[in-house]
């Protein structure tokens, strides 16, 4: 298969089929995690570098590990260790950058349009590893790809996200994803935390966590930052616990074979019920897996897209 | 030999729908005539403008310059240079220098600038800080500023948080005559900037400043002026809700008066979702550009009256400090060069009236700061412009004379420029 994007800014820019064959290349790859040798010569020779501007182990780590399983070489460029800290301005980062002659560079940074602005300036592949509260595609694609792999097909689903909408660039890249793959969006959060505009977002808005519940297949709560509180959305975190903290109850709602999702790391108390994290309903785990695979399906394809042959 | 009556003669000059020449003496619109196949210039030096219309010299109230302090971005002499090619023949410029335009001694040097740069070029007025340092903490020396000479006080960027402060820092500047400019943003709901927050902000994960951030501030600045009975202007203007409250206050007969900008006439935040120029900092303005709904009431509102006129708020940065994640982009436009072209395009396309432009850049602002202008009536200040209209020209590092190259317009195409400028018959492109 060609693969003609030069670059992953958000999932709006992939087509329905394009999202469904890279679950298909991803679940390929998920087999080579199951094998006692988990690696493959795939890319042996490419370089990804890892640029993350804004601190995240997991994701991070989840790049690495795809990059390693499939040969490539990865360098990481953290902010304390790039000249960022500096006062250097992203603009010369990404110049040196491009000196080193990289096949792709994964970036997370905490300015929104940041994977574009270096987009435009490099030749190389460019993913986007989270900028700012503005998109997130390959958390998306990797949520999408564990729902896949759950039900199949996802028209007539219907998927509840919860907690912090109006700052969560995960929220923003899924509302598009999931739409795209037919299933049907609810939001709950109190209205501090949700997008001025939502009401006109493709998405049922619910401010009472127990209807919001009813009868969803599957429950993806995000992660609250703590000092959300501070700047005046929240009244106290423990209000916020109790009233759209996820918890057993709300399980009882939903449909019998709900599945609950977080993107992780989880403030366990808080957006969700500890017990429920762990339980069988649970594929946070999973997400974590398929991360890996989600990833390497996207190394591959977008490093040996047609143009990044020569 | 008779002694020569007349200095200068423009002749074939298009003005107000015919073809004219137009003689100076003396700094001064002797007589306007229509074109006359006899012709004796009687020794006055003649330019033939056959072809160009002619447009009496523009006036803008809000141009930041950047010196002292800013000089990389503009200085007084390439913002003079920019104003005169854009067709302004007076300019106010706002006291967000370094030092901050707060003592005689930066309005002096700026005055000085000018003065030994050009000393026929563009006039320039400095505007006065309203508190010491922009800080909104005390009075500026407002005297000290006029006498200096400061024709209108603003604390343009950063308004003044303290409405107690504000009432105190209008009522000083009231005995010295000049008005007082507020950049209407109300300081807590505005935490977002250059960006609108709406559908656009919420797609784009961008913080936005909701419009009503402006209302508010405008709604103050009304409900003050009416109770202290003086007079306000409000600075670049940029969505309905303001409208409503400026068209209310004028019909209670409040003393207020308001500006727009050009780019609020031809843009929207849509300029930043466009695929070509997504997150452009080019567009990153405050206020921010607004919704197309915005756009069309800010042109309604200009053509009934209740937007007085335009100024820029030209607002030059260097390449690379726009060059840079839209968060920590500074936030402006800069507008000498294009304004004429673009507002004279809303003409040509029969968006705003030729009445309206007028008013928009040249009586409007001179009645509001008392500043000399030209009606085309005998004894006028010969202070005009040529432009050709059919002139098409790309907007782009070359074209543009101020330093500050970042417009959302770079790239594109405008038609009608100006050709030569003259300010008391003389020519000063
Ligand atoms: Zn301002």
């Amino acid at each position: 298969m060609k693969w003609l994007h030069k670059d992953l800014l958000d999932v709006s820019q992939l087509s329905r089929s394009e999202a469904m064959s890279l679950f298909d290349t991803a679940a390929h790859f998920q087999e080579i995690n199951t094998r006692p040798v988990k690696k493959v010569p795939t890319l042996k020779g490419r370089s990804v570098v890892l640029f993350f501007a804004e601190p995240s182990t997991r994701t991070k780590t989840s790049f690495d590990v795809a990059a390693k399983r499939l040969s490539a070489d990865s360098f990481s460029l953290a902010k304390s260790s790039s000249s960022l800290t500096k006062g250097e301005t992203l603009k010369d980062t990404v110049l040196t950058l491009q000196a080193m002659a990289p096949d792709c560079i994964v970036m997370r940074h905490w300015c929104s349009g940041a994977a574009k602005f270096i987009a435009d300036r490099l030749d190389c592949a460019v993913i986007n590893a989270g900028d700012g509260r503005h998109a997130h595609p390959t958390q998306a694609l990797l949520d999408g790809f564990t729902m896949f792999q759950e039900w199949g097909d996802l028209a007539g689903k219907t998927i509840l996200i919860l907690g912090d909408i109006k700052h969560s660039r995960v929220a923003r890249s899924n509302v598009i994803l999931l739409n795209k793959l037919g299933a049907t969006v609810r939001m709950c959060a109190p209205r501090t935390l949700l997008p001025s505009t939502v009401r006109s977002w493709p998405v049922e808005v619910y401010s009472d966590l127990n209807e919001a519940v009813k009868g969803v297949n599957g429950i993806m709560c995000l992660r609250l930052q703590l000092e959300r509180q501070k700047d005046g959305l929240l009244p106290d975190l423990r209000e916020y616990a109790c009233t759209y903290g996820l918890g057993p109850k709300h399980v009882e709602l939903a449909d019998k074979d709900v599945r609950i999702m977080h993107p992780g790391p989880m403030n366990r108390g808080v957006e969700i019920n500890s017990e429920l994290a762990d339980c069988d309903r649970s594929l946070v785990l999973d997400q974590v897996a398929n991360g890996v695979a989600m990833r390497m399906a996207l190394l591959f394809l977008y490093m040996t897209r047609k143009g990044a042959e020569e | 030999m008779a002694k020569k009556k007349f200095d200068l003669i423009i002749r074939r000059a298009f003005l107000k729908g015919r073809e004219v020449d137009v003689y100076v003496s003396k700094g001064v619109i002797a007589e306007i005539r229509d074109t006359q196949t006899e012709f004796d210039p009687e020794g006055a030096e003649v330019q033939d403008a056959f072809g160009l219309t002619m447009m009496p010299s523009m006036i803008d109230v809000h141009t930041h310059l950047r010196e002292p302090g800013f000089e990389y971005k503009e200085d007084v002499e390439s913002g003079l240079r920019a104003a005169a090619w854009g067709g302004f023949g007076a300019i106010l410029c706002m006291a967000n220098t370094n030092p901050v335009n707060d003592t005689a001694a930066t309005t002096e040097l700026m005055l000085e600038k000018a003065r030994r740069h050009w000393p026929d070029g563009p006039r320039l007025v400095p505007i006065g800080a309203l508190t010491k340092e922009l800080k909104g903490e005390e009075l500026a020396p407002m005297a000290e500023l006029v006498r200096a000479g400061c024709g209108a006080f603003s604390n343009d960027g950063l308004p003044v948080k303290n409405t107690d402060l504000f009432r105190k820092a209008m009522e000083y500047a009231s005995d010295w005559g000049k008005p007082v400019i507020d950049h209407c943003e109300d300081p807590f709901m505005a935490v977002g900037c250059g960006v609108n927050e709406g559908e656009v902000s919420d797609r784009l994960g961008l913080q936005g400043q909701p419009d009503m951030a402006e209302a508010l501030q405008v709604s103050r600045d009304v409900l003050l002026a009416e109770y202290l009975d003086m007079h306000i202007h409000l600075a670049h203007i940029s969505c309905r809700k303001s409208l409503d409250v400026i068209r209310q206050a004028k019909a209670r007969g409040i003393r207020v008066t308001a500006e727009t900008c050009p780019h609020y006439l031809i843009l929207t935040e849509d300029y930043l979702e466009d695929p070509a120029t997504q997150y452009s900092t080019l567009a990153k303005v405050n206020p921010p550009l607004r919704p197309e709904a915005d756009r069309l009431a800010m042109i309604e509102a200009l053509e009934d009256g209740t937007i007085d006129f335009l100024a820029t708020d030209h607002a030059p940065h260097a390449a690379h400090e726009k060059e840079v994640e839209f968060d920590i982009a500074p936030c402006g436009i800069s507008g000498l060069d294009t304004a004429f072209a673009t507002t004279w395009g809303l003409v040509r396309d029969g968006v705003i009236s030729e009445e309206t432009f007028n008013r928009a850049w040249v009586t409007g602002p001179a009645e509001t700061f008392e500043l000399p202008c030209n009606r085309f009536e005998i004894g006028d200040p010969a202070d005009f412009f040529l432009f050709d209209p059919e002139e098409e020209w790309e907007v782009c590092a070359a074209t543009m004379q101020s330093k500050g190259k970042n417009t959302p317009l770079a790239g594109s195409v405008l038609k009608g420029r100006v050709k030569t400028h003259f300010l008391h018959g003389k020519k000063i492109v």
